[in-house]
């Protein structure tokens, strides 16, 4: 009864490999796929919807599936910046000098309501909508959102990361 | 229990606008504005009253006086409120501040102060709390326009453009 021996290949001793070598593919393609799978949010979190951004990024729907999850806590460290909750005029600055701290390529997500559009908020404290100070890249409607909508919202956003166009050398350079 | 102290506390109190009543087993006062001062202190020292538990206002618009300044007391002794009210004229919307009497009134004051202009004399400190620096206006007056936006952050070009346009 002889030994089965599943045979090994050593790289490069047959010159064959059932592996692909080479793979050809368009830039944008390849470096949309991998951004939009590294996904580092920053949580800018300022009232009732954070209940519902825990909810979403802890085990029952973990948003960890989408490489979205990690959330750093630091701007420089981050590339989606989630703004989650009301946003006032009074927090306004810190929420431009967040923005302008993140390192390209960036985008931002407006999570519930207040953030999208100041929600049922029109007085003199809360700000209508954070598009009036940064550029946001997607908007999640409710108030707060459902778990289903956020993984909608952050997969609608890869699919634009992935169909964008990504430069990967600088436009003045 | 209470019902007795309340009596003690009208007996003590001077003479305002209209006697002092019980209402939904508060005791409310209403008070000339200079004799406010001297109604607290007598409400913290000789009848326990040791927690200053807010002070706000109410906007009468179209009154004269047109606003309402309103304390709140309450004593862990007794286990009662007291609520304290006096009118001041939009001309000069002064009282004096409870500071001396109790530190926490402070930051209430400062509140107020944003919110309706109240000024309150004796308190050092009315910088804006909730409001930030160069904001024009007190917000909770009836007069201030719900829509009017004091941004800090000079909104995109965008939004100039649409509503401009519109």
């Amino acid at each position: 009864m002889g030994t089965r021996t599943i045979p090994i290949h050593q790289a490069g001793s047959s010159g064959k490999s059932a592996a692909f070598e080479y793979l050809s593919t368009r830039k944008d393609e390849l470096v949309g796929w991998a951004r939009k799978f590294s996904l580092f949010p920053y949580p800018f979190v300022t009232a009732c919807c954070a209940m519902e951004f825990m909810a979403v990024s802890s085990s029952p729907y973990d948003t960890d599936r989408f490489g979205a999850a990690l959330p750093r806590f630091s701007p420089r460290q981050s590339d989606l910046l989630m703004v989650v909750g009301t946003v006032t005029h009074k927090q306004a600055p810190i929420l431009l000098k967040v923005y302008e701290q993140m390192c390209e390529p960036k985008w931002v997500m407006a999570f519930g309501v207040c953030a999208t559009s100041g929600g049922f908020y029109q007085n003199y404290a809360a700000l209508p909508g954070i598009d009036k100070v940064i550029p946001v890249d997607i908007y999640i409607p409710g108030c707060p959102p459902r778990p289903e909508m956020v993984i909608d919202g952050i997969m609608q956003l890869q699919d634009k990361i992935a169909r964008a166009e990504h430069l990967i050398v600088n436009k003045e350079f | 229990m209470g019902t007795k102290v309340f009596d003690r506390i009208k007996a003590r109190l001077p003479a305002g606008d209209g006697e002092a009543c019980v209402s939904h087993g508060v005791l409310v006062a209403n008070l000339a504005p200079g004799a406010v001062e001297t109604a607290a202190r007598s409400l913290k020292t000789e009848f326990g009253f040791d927690v200053f538990l807010d002070v706000t206002a109410v906007d009468w618009l179209g009154q004269e006086p047109r606003f309402e300044v309103v304390w709140h007391f309450y004593s862990t002794a007794h286990k009662v409120r007291v609520r304290l009210k006096a009118r001041v004229a939009e001309s000069n919307p002064a009282v004096a501040s409870l500071t001396p009497l109790y530190g926490s009134a402070a930051f209430m004051e400062r509140e107020c102060h944003d919110m309706y202009g109240i000024v309150f004399e004796g308190n050092a400190d009315l910088r804006p709390i909730l409001l930030y620096e160069g904001f024009v206006g007190h917000p909770l007056r009836k007069d201030y326009p719900k829509d009017r936006e004091q941004p800090l952050v000079p909104y995109r070009d965008w939004v100039a453009a649409e509503r401009g346009g519109s």
